[in-house]
């Protein structure tokens, strides 16, 4: 599956509602270690069906970004059933991206 | 696996190293913990680069790269974690892997330096950040303080100033080491607050960072400043701890050579913001790439 982009109108139905994990990556369009991060997370969302990867544009949905408290970007929260569960800020590599979905 | 030379970073220094010993005809791998980029990928917009007025650091980065796979330089993405010599060859070892080289270019560049306080690590990204230009947004009409006394202190309370409500701006000493100009522009500013000779001694947090302790170094005396976001620039510190055991640092870490790049053992060169040099600028790491490859394959053909 490819990575899929968020905005508030979906945001219940396909982070809070979802079967399976989801890793959703808050980046901006200025941000170069988010753009950097991208590729990554694209081949991730290929490789696996265990869980969702989606982005959410931290300009566009101010309001999620406030709600989730995202202070510093790139910022991938992991949600499980609704919940935030991990949480890393700054560019890792792949494995360590893919490490997140693990713990 | 044996390459001619291996590289120690993919920053503009490394990747530049790569193309000129390329260039050279020499098998060439790159070794990178995280994504190729390095530091200017957190530069929104590169100005001072010849060529092209405006660049973001991300484009400029992804071009370099692009131009040494070209060549044929190989990128592999693990951390290094150490050097070895033996039977004349260099053994880079990283977390998942063992490679040879003829010679090896450190192009490991600097991350930024904390201020050694507890919770610093969890507050990141919650109200600890060490990027003003990166993370200011995030603090429009909010209070922030920025610790530091250079340029990048000077430079992220202006760029802070003309976002935020309010910024202290916190130096441990009474003058700064950054431009005049930029000290003269902050005291014009009616939202900047100056807080001389003072420590960040204590952060102060609830699920974020809500206030910060800092203690006075003339009399002692401690002040809470509550703030939303605390800026941290007190300079960078240099990635070379895994390679000591093989090139001579100095008392900072900076790995010790002229503009030549050899380090202290033969076969080992330096390039970008991990030597010791005056100035640490994007043209100046490449040069370095320049110069440390073009020796490196002078050291590789008189040595086979």
């Amino acid at each position: 599956m490819a990575v899929m982009e968020i905005t508030k109108d979906n945001f219940e139905a396909e982070v809070l509602k979802s079967e399976v994990p989801v890793l959703a990556d808050f980046n901006a369009d200025w941000c170069g270690p988010c753009k950097s991060m991208r590729p990554m997370l694209d081949e991730l969302a290929k490789e696996n069906t265990s869980y969702k990867i989606v982005s959410i544009n931290i300009d566009d949905e101010d309001e999620l970004a406030e709600d989730y408290d995202v202070a510093s970007i790139p910022c991938l929260v992991v949600f499980k059933d609704g919940k935030e569960v991990n949480r890393s800020i700054g560019l890792i590599p792949k494995d360590a991206i893919a490490a997140l979905m693990e713990e | 696996m044996y390459y001619d030379i291996i590289v120690i970073g993919a920053g503009p220094a490394g990747m530049t190293a790569a193309i000129y010993a390329r260039r050279a005809a020499k098998t060439v791998l790159v070794l990178e913990a995280v994504n190729y980029g390095g530091q200017i990928l957190n530069t929104p917009d590169i100005e001072n680069y010849p060529v092209e007025a405006h660049i973001s650091g991300f484009d400029f980065a992804a071009k370099v790269y692009e131009q040494a796979k070209a060549l044929g330089a190989e990128f592999v993405f693990e951390k290094a974690v150490g050097i070895c010599e033996e039977d004349g060859k260099k053994v880079v070892v990283t977390t998942k892997n063992r490679y040879e080289a003829g010679a090896v270019i450190l192009a490991t560049g600097s991350e930024n330096r904390k201020l050694g306080l507890e919770d610093e690590d969890k507050l990141v990204g919650r109200g600890v950040s060490y990027c003003a230009t990166c993370d200011g947004n995030f603090y429009r009409k909010k209070v922030v303080a920025v610790v530091g006394g250079g340029n990048t202190a000077l430079e992220d309370a202006l760029f802070l100033s003309d976002l935020a409500e309010k910024v202290y701006l916190i130096h441990r000493r009474d003058s700064f080491r950054g431009e005049e100009t930029n000290v003269n522009r902050l005291k014009e500013k009616g939202n900047v607050e100056f807080v001389y000779h003072a420590n960040v001694t204590r952060l102060i947090a609830e699920k974020r960072l809500k206030a910060i302790e800092i203690t006075d170094k003339l009399d002692g005396s401690v002040r809470t400043i509550e703030l939303n976001g605390l800026f941290v620039a007190v300079g960078r510190v240099p990635e070379n701890q895994n390679f000591a055991s093989l090139v001579k640092l100095d008392d900072s870490g900076y790995v010790v050579a002229g503009e030549d790049c050899h380090t202290s053992c033969e076969g080992i060169f330096v390039a970008g913001d991990n030597r010791t040099k005056t100035l640490r600028q994007l043209v100046t790491a490449t040069a370095d790439g320049a110069m440390a490859a073009t020796e490196a394959v002078k050291y590789i053909n008189n040595i086979g």
